[in-house]
């Protein structure tokens, strides 16, 4: 593959993240808004590590909400960090001014996804690419005219005449990514942070991009960080990839590594995943339920337990994934059954909030607590529940109702494994 | 199941449920007509799924709004749309109203958009059948709307909770839930998964793939992800600059393209399988004056002389593939010296897409 | 400047049928007033405060005649040059006063909106508060506050005209506040904002050379609906006798008043014509305001699509 340089261990790393924390406050109600309350924080990256080596391609693979967007940011001071170190050459910008970030963004810059929204509507092309030279102090329109016309040349927007005085909405979507990329280098930064640059483009457009970013990172010797969800332009474009899930890597290695013998069992949902245009390769029957969960209330554990096809017993079963496996079980039954049975339960809501211990199934009114025990054997006897049911240590009778007990769970750390590192209890 | 019937007319028994002839869809603008399809014919049975791919500005959706009847004022439509026999095109506009949701549906890209964020899911679905269904008792609608609700996968806990409380792949389910609830026998999908991460979107593909064995429905997919069409479509149709150059089964189309246009469109595709980058030079023409004959020649590697002369004549190869290209003759209709190769004029980066 | 034709004329070719109707009726009559206004001393016959000319007064409440086309007033003035200066004075009062109530209101739109936090409760609190009270009672107070404090000039105009200017300046600042706000609230949002942080861009150069050209564009129309209703309040002043005085400049609400005991005697040009003038410059401010409007806002701009001919089929050869 023409991406792969001769980056070793040895390369100098450009950046090296320890321990990254990044949290956000919650809104919350209107009510506890307008009492200027906070109610809850979201870690949006935690206790994350990474090294970055000079040249080097970095793939951050996740989906949206892994907080891979928000890792990208970091790198360049735009959300602060909670916790932890981000050394950029030997400097902690965690640690840095205001002014300090900003002249580290001659260094660090930033490639968005949606070419249409990150330039100014109300700037031509001339304006907006020439807008970061004005911002970091060329004050001679003739230097900034001249520098403008390279970076454009650079990113293969010629004749540059045509091109200067145009307004974003006079240009396509490829070659809005250009000018957005043109205005990216035009400082000359060593770091270059790419935000799903081709998600949004047209297909016959995507391969032209990336193209032209390994021109670009060949001629003016960048490193890059490439945050996608598509695991098909990481595994071409990038020499290293992290995968990432509610703010962790859960693996991560040497791009051939990864996709020769993905062991994370995300990692291999998400490369079963990838439609293939190749007809005689189809979708598995299986695929990963459900969506990525709610980073304010993190899944105890591995996060990734309740979605996972080969959780076992220490994975951190807790009370909301009994609702989960109820309703499971509701899914296959008609709507008239699910009536009845919802309405012997007394406490579904308050099991789905319970944040710690066993699982209590309250009886209403209308069941008793054998009704109770009967629909958990039924929910038992559902393949789709198998892996919660491994985390099931013991289901006992009690005053109040019924009572579910887990095993104890732990949540994994990073371990080497083969080539790569990976963040899971099989492993 | 206790579904009602979606009444067909006692004349049709069998054959395409969507059978489009020649169909022609513009828009007037100052400068002059926008012929944004020009003259597609395609036909698709009962739990059959045509995917219809191609870039940004082909004539894809405006061919799907064409078939819903979803078009701006301004915009005309002729040739024939004949659902299970009978022609939409000459239909009251009463009549054309009546059969969305009953006997068409329609799933867009932006679900959020398409909700109404001060109603719950339950009302949504009351809204939704009392439309059609007038005498429906609450009770009936809710085991109905449970019941399809299910097959996406969304757990009947959920059902009185407000579009904001989903996310966007658990919205997107609750879309196609409320398009097919009322079992139409058509249903146009427009780029159902492009906001959606790769798993959402592999589950979504999957509902998709389940609404023909459940429903029967025959489902015009459109998309630019042609990775999506080999999952869950049965044909394809590739269209570009508002014709239809190549259709017919997957895999026979994605396994051997026929059409340069098919060919490179795959090729510039990037898959797990990709070792090198290529694409197509160039942009879809504007569709105000396209090129004149073959509309593709401009970016067409393939091109001859008789590409930029004569208008292409459909074929039909063994397999069924129907490919609008001079490549694929008719011989005799090529006037001589017609397969020279045509010189290419040099494309810039100032006619990129 | 041929630029500039080419943005006054811009709404004009962007629209069509009954909204071109409306900027282009509301034009002339608003350039009609601009004129007089500017031109006044060539146009009128006399000064606002003339009751004589060579040596000789003029009639009181005289009828209309070729001396006094439109008659005379009970001060013995001449009502046409007193319309005629009147036309300076609302221009004078509602241009000070919608040009200070827009930068005041940008300005503090845009940091309120931008940097939110206490200082954007605190100015959205001032601003109801503002916005609730009945504009014309606020503006009574602050006529009288700024008259006291303003002389009788202030540079090169009148104090009274700079003192009824401040006062409708502070009743319309809150409406540009909440409209330049709101959209920075959703402005600062857009990528582009995020990109030019990134790019290491300064607070001030955001909002100077980002937020501000995406967020004035609903202001030129609210800024004429504005004129319009200031007309309207300013007139109200001088009807109640405060601000501008007669000796000061000539003022249309004042003229009316004075006129209201003219009414019942059969005299009707004394308070036709003044309220003529207040009518037609407020209707053609509005109408040049929803003109605008309708090329302005996008949910109301409508694709311009024409009706479409298909060409009928080719002949497909055999």
């Amino acid at each position: 593959m023409p991406t792969k340089p001769d980056v070793s261990a040895e390369t100098p790393p450009i950046i090296d993240i320890r321990d990254l924390s990044v949290r956000f406050g919650l809104g919350g109600s209107t009510l506890a808004r307008l009492l200027g309350r906070e109610t809850g924080v979201v870690k949006a990256v935690d206790g994350l590590n990474l090294t970055l080596r000079k040249g080097e391609v970095v793939g951050l693979v996740g989906e949206s909400g892994s907080g891979k967007s928000t890792l990208g940011r970091a790198l360049l001071g735009l959300v602060p960090a909670a916790n932890g170190s981000i050394v950029f050459d030997g400097d902690d910008i965690a640690g840095y001014s205001k002014r300090q970030l900003r002249e580290h963004r001659r260094h660090a810059q930033m490639v968005f996804q949606d070419p249409n929204a990150a330039l100014n509507p109300a700037m031509t092309v001339e304006q907006g690419v020439g807008d970061a030279l004005r911002i970091h102090g060329v004050k001679s329109p003739t230097e900034r005219r001249e520098r403008v016309v390279d970076a454009l040349e650079r990113v293969g927007l010629s004749p540059v005449e045509l091109f200067l005085p145009k307004y974003p909405r006079d240009l396509s979507g490829g070659q809005k990514q250009r000018v957005v990329i043109a205005r990216a280098i035009i400082m000359g930064p060593r770091l270059l942070v790419a935000d799903e640059p081709i998600s949004m483009l047209d297909m016959s457009v995507r391969a032209k991009i990336l193209q032209l970013m390994l021109d670009l990172k060949a001629s003016l010797d960048l490193t890059y960080v490439y945050i996608t969800h598509d695991l098909a332009s990481a595994k071409f474009f990038c020499d290293r990839v992290a995968i990432m899930y509610l703010g962790r890597i859960v693996e991560i290695g040497d791009t051939d590594a990864i996709f020769a013998d993905p062991k994370h069992p995300y990692t291999k949902a998400l490369l079963a995943a990838i439609p293939d245009p190749d007809p005689s390769r189809t979708l598995p029957r299986e695929l990963l339920k459900g969506e990525i969960p709610d980073a304010a209330r993190p899944p105890r554990g591995c996060a990734f337990h309740p979605r996972c096809p080969a959780a076992f017993e220490v994975c951190g079963w807790e009370a909301r994934d009994l609702v989960a496996a109820l309703e499971n079980h509701w899914l296959k039954t008609a709507a008239a059954t699910y009536d009845i049975e919802r309405a012997k339960i007394a406490n579904l809501d308050a099991l789905a909030a319970q944040d710690a211990g066993p699982a209590v199934l309250k009886p209403s009114g209308q069941g008793s607590s054998d009704d109770l025990r009967r629909l958990l054997d039924e929910v038992r006897t559902d393949p789709a529940n198998a892996t919660f049911w491994s985390g099931v240590s013991e289901v006992r009778d009690t005053t109040e109702g019924v009572e579910v007990e887990f095993r104890d769970g732990s949540d994994p750390r990073l371990r080497r494994s083969g080539d790569v590192e990976v963040a899971c209890h099989l492993y | 199941m206790t579904l009602i019937d979606s009444s067909a007319p006692a004349a049709w028994t069998s054959g395409p449920v969507m059978d489009v002839r020649d169909l022609r869809v513009w828009y007037g603008t100052p400068r002059g007509a926008i012929r944004a399809v020009d003259g597609v014919t395609f036909a698709l049975e009962g739990g059959q799924t045509l995917g219809l791919v191609g870039e940004s500005g082909c004539g894809k959706s405006t061919l799907g709004r064409g078939l819903m009847g979803l078009l701006p004022e301004g915009a005309k439509r002729d040739g024939q749309v004949l659902f299970k026999g009978d022609d939409i095109l000459q239909m009251s506009v009463h009549d054309a109203r009546a059969m969305r949701g009953t006997d068409l549906g329609m799933i867009f890209q932006e679900p959020l958009t398409r909700l109404n964020p001060l109603m719950r899911i339950s009302q949504h679905f009351e809204e939704t059948i009392k439309q059609h269904e007038p005498s429906m008792s609450k009770r009936a609608i809710r085991e109905r709307a449970i019941e399809v609700l299910n097959l996406m996968g969304i757990p009947p806990t959920r059902y009185r909770s407000y579009p904001h409380e989903f996310s966007g792949g658990m919205r997107q389910r609750l879309m196609i839930a409320l398009a097919v609830v009322l079992r139409p026998a058509f249903v146009v999908a427009d780029e159902p998964t492009t906001a959606l991460d790769v798993l959402v979107e592999a589950q979504i593909i999957r509902i998709l793939n389940d609404l023909r064995a459940n429903f029967d429905t025959a489902l015009l997919l459109i998309t630019h992800n042609l990775g999506i069409v080999a999952e869950a479509c049965d044909r394809v149709a590739v269209m570009y600059a508002g014709r239809i150059v190549e259709q017919g089964d997957v895999r026979d189309v994605f396994g051997n393209p026929q059409h340069p246009y098919t060919r490179e469109l795959l090729r510039s595709t990037i898959s797990l399988s990709t070792t090198g980058l290529n694409f197509i030079p160039g942009a879809p023409p504007d569709l105000i004056e396209p090129p004149p004959a073959c509309r593709f020649h401009p970016r067409c590697p393939n091109a001859m002389k008789v590409c930029a002369d004569k208008d292409p004549v459909e074929t039909v190869s063994s397999s069924g593939t129907r490919v609008e290209c001079w490549l694929h003759g008719p011989a005799e209709a090529v006037p001589p010296g017609g397969d020279a190769p045509l010189p290419r004029e040099e494309i810039g980066i100032a006619d990129e897409a | 400047m041929r630029r500039l034709l080419g943005l006054v004329l811009a709404p004009f070719s962007k629209t069509q049928g009954v909204a071109r109707w409306m900027l282009a009726v509301g034009a002339a009559l608003t350039g009609f007033f601009l004129i007089l206004a500017v031109f006044a001393p060539w146009i009128a016959p006399y000064g606002f405060a003339q009751f004589s000319s060579n040596g000789k007064q003029f009639a009181k409440l005289g009828h209309p005649s070729s001396a006094h086309w439109f008659g005379t007033t009970d001060l013995q003035t001449d009502v046409l040059s007193r319309v005629v200066w009147g036309a300076r004075t609302a221009v004078e009062v509602v241009g000070l006063a919608v040009f200070f109530s827009l930068v005041l209101g940008l300005f503090l739109g845009i940091v309120s909106g931008y940097f939110g936090g206490w200082l954007d409760r605190v100015l959205v609190l001032v601003m109801d508060a503002v916005f609730a009270f009945p504009s014309l009672l606020l503006a009574i107070v602050f006529a009288f506050l700024f008259t006291s404090l303003i002389g009788d000039t202030f540079l090169f105009l009148t104090g009274g005209v700079v003192a009824a200017a401040l006062s409708l300046t502070v009743i319309y600042i809150p409406q540009y506040f909440r409209v330049v706000r709101n959209t920075t609230i959703s402005a600062k949002e857009a990528t582009y904002v995020e990109a030019a942080r990134a790019l290491g861009a300064t607070d001030g150069v955001i909002m100077r050379r980002y937020l501000f050209g995406n967020v004035i564009q609903s202001v030129p129309v609210l800024a004429t609906l504005n004129a319009a209703d200031a007309i309207g309040t300013l007139a109200a002043l001088g009807f109640l006798g405060i601000g501008i005085q007669p000796t000061q400049a000539g003022e249309w609400g004042f003229d009316l008043q004075r006129a209201l005991d003219d009414a019942g005697l059969g005299i009707w040009w004394t308070s036709l014509y003044p309220g003529l003038a207040i009518v037609l410059l407020i209707t053609g401010l509005t109408l040049v305001g929803e003109g605008l409007n309708e090329t302005v806002n996008p949910l109301l701009r409508k694709q311009r699509l024409v009706p479409v001919e298909m060409t009928p089929r080719e002949q497909v050869e055999p």
